[in-house]
């Protein structure tokens, strides 16, 4: 370190002759967020069903359950993908934008009571223990954040179980769980809201029209 | 000026602030890639980025670190804690020469934002980049910000590999030059899921990283079956891992940071060993100067990322007691002949007091 000759890029130098001030090393947990945090306004209204991240608090035991039962699901999933593929010709009938108000409205209410779903309008359950990944805080679609706690909890919502240590579980159950390891692509924001059940079904509609031209020339 | 310029290893002879030559089967043309390509064992750091809009404060900051690391990581709001930002630190490090790791957080900037930084950091001459989710918005001091996450480090890496290998942007619109890039990401072997986490730096790998840094180290044994793990998968061969360590400043920090920073996880023993300790701030060196020769040996290891928050000056003694260089020097910014020319011609013209004639110059000239 003998060779501190003076490297100045600002005409003037430094913008003050004031030594740097370097902040006292945090000692026992005084830093900024820690006085943000005791100095915020207290009230008696403490809201019971959203915590401060805005995620509705609900108690987990539902969602929790089909992660258990992760490797039910998926077969059943399986069955009803079929079955939805199968209506095909009556959506395409009614028309799907006719049925998409309704299919909707159960999607919503079924997913939602079983995953806590969020309607991303990109399901990929399948893919992740059946543990819904727009749940982590972060909406991390690709695999857990380095914050995990050491209990497995979240490190956002400290009394959530971490979405993806449940989504490894529940993948360990499943016939198809090394879909865990694919990469999943940024969520298209643009579908948030819709239905998935009617978009993978009529994707794969579209796939078994090209399937069968492909196969009959 | 008929002398040739002292040149030092991996430099570029036009200027210090110059991307390397490409070499081939690297990806970047900085520093950080030809020492880890080269075999030799790389140190890495993180700069404490500053409260301020003086660009002293970054290279006072920086020049405690030369000729000790062969790259510095620019933080992007570390903690949800706002400073400068890491765009900012690898423009001011980049004009100085040095080698900046340029961290991106998805939390606070969505893909159009995300993919315009990278750009503009490759353009002035950022050859790393660490893809990181970053802490949740709850951890800093502006807890009321919103939280973006539109992508994931996951996708993040496959992002900034699809701009550097195809030429293309996200939305598949090309790019006139792609940036060359060294591309990297966190993992933190030391947080559940545990058996996950192995298979996890595999997809790091699949989506683009080429090294990786790890987070605080303190449990070596931990540290050590997640690496016999990742190499029985066969990835360490394809990735360069780098691990995080530091020194604990006392046995109370340690606790705090146990208890309040998620993510970290210190084992009872190394608390005991701080506690039983006279000085506890020599003794947290020394412990990261243990690790660091702990894991050196493990294989797979290719070099130690430093973090010493507050305690930057500890960083040359860690890195020279542990003599992890074999004494190897690592770049050092240091004055050429042609910077003596000019500091001297500078020093005759502003305080020799001498008034020259266009027929004195003529003269000398001559």
């Amino acid at each position: 370190m003998d060779n501190n000759q003076p490297i100045s890029t600002t005409a003037k130098g430094p913008a003050s002759d004031a030594k740097e001030a370097i902040p006292p090393a945090a000692s026992g947990g005084v830093t900024q967020a820690a006085i943000v945090k005791k100095t915020a306004p207290k009230s008696d209204y403490k809201p019971a069903d959203v915590s401060p991240q805005r995620r509705v608090q609900r108690s987990f035991t539902v969602r929790l359950w089909s992660i258990r039962h992760s490797r039910m699901l998926e077969w059943f999933y399986a069955k009803f993908a079929d079955m939805f593929l199968l209506l095909h010709p009556l959506w395409k009938g009614i028309g799907y934008g006719r049925v998409e108000a309704p299919v909707k409205f159960i999607e919503k209410r079924v997913k939602g009571f079983m995953f806590d779903c969020r309607m991303c309008g990109q399901c990929v359950l399948s893919s992740t223990g059946m543990s819904c990944p727009m749940n982590c805080p972060k909406q991390l679609r690709n695999g857990p954040c380095g914050g995990v706690r050491a209990n497995g909890n979240c490190e956002v919502e400290p009394d959530m179980p971490c979405v993806w240590v449940k989504a490894w579980e529940g993948s360990r159950n499943m016939v198809k769980g090394d879909a865990i390891l694919n990469l999943q692509k940024p969520v298209d924001q643009s579908l948030r809201e819709t239905s998935a059940w009617l978009r993978v079904t009529a994707q794969a509609a579209a796939e078994r029209g090209t399937a069968k031209q492909g196969a009959s020339s | 000026m008929t002398a040739k310029r002292p040149v030092q290893p991996d430099e570029n002879p036009e200027g210090i602030h110059l991307p390397l030559d490409p070499l081939p089967g690297h990806t970047s043309r900085g520093r950080l890639e030809r020492v880890l390509r080269r075999g030799e064992f790389a140190v890495t750091t993180e700069l404490n980025p500053p409260d301020s809009a003086d660009p002293e404060d970054v290279y006072n900051r920086a020049k405690v670190f030369d000729g000790w690391v062969d790259a510095i990581n620019a933080v992007d709001a570390s903690g949800a804690n706002c400073h400068m930002s890491s765009v900012g630190i690898c423009a001011l490090l980049t004009r100085m020469g040095y080698a900046p790791i340029m961290q991106i957080a998805c939390r606070d900037k969505n893909r159009i934002a995300i993919q315009g930084d990278v750009l503009g950091g490759a353009a002035m001459g950022v050859a790393n980049m660490l893809c990181l989710t970053g802490d949740g918005v709850q951890a800093g001091d502006q807890p009321g910000a919103k939280p973006v996450f539109d992508l994931d480090s996951i996708s993040l890496l496959e992002t900034i590999r699809i701009m550097r290998d195809n030429g293309k942007f996200l939305s598949g619109r090309k790019l006139t030059t792609p940036p060359q890039l060294f591309l990297g990401a966190a993992i933190n072997p030391f947080a559940p899921p545990y058996d996950f986490r192995p298979i996890h730096l595999g997809k790091k790998i699949a989506a683009g990283a080429q090294f990786v840094q790890s987070q605080y180290c303190f449990d070596v044994p931990m540290f050590r079956t997640f690496m016999q793990k990742a190499t029985d998968l066969g990835f360490t061969e394809k990735v360069f891992v780098l691990v995080g360590v530091g020194p604990l400043a006392s046995a109370k920090t340690a606790k705090w940071i146990r208890s309040n920073v998620p993510g970290i996880h210190i084992p009872d023993s190394i608390i005991a060993r701080l506690e039983g300790a006279q000085d506890q701030k020599a003794e947290g060196k020394r412990l990261c100067i243990d690790i660091i020769n702990e894991v050196k040996e493990i294989p797979g290891v290719s070099g130690v990322h430093v973090m010493a928050y507050r305690q930057e000056e500890y960083v040359a003694e860690i890195v020279d007691e542990s003599g992890v260089l074999k004494g190897r020097r690592p770049w050092k910014r240091e004055i050429r002949r042609d910077d003596q020319l000019v500091a001297d011609r500078l020093e005759h013209l502003l305080h020799d007091n001498v008034t020259e004639t266009q027929v004195d110059m003529v003269k000398t000239a001559h």
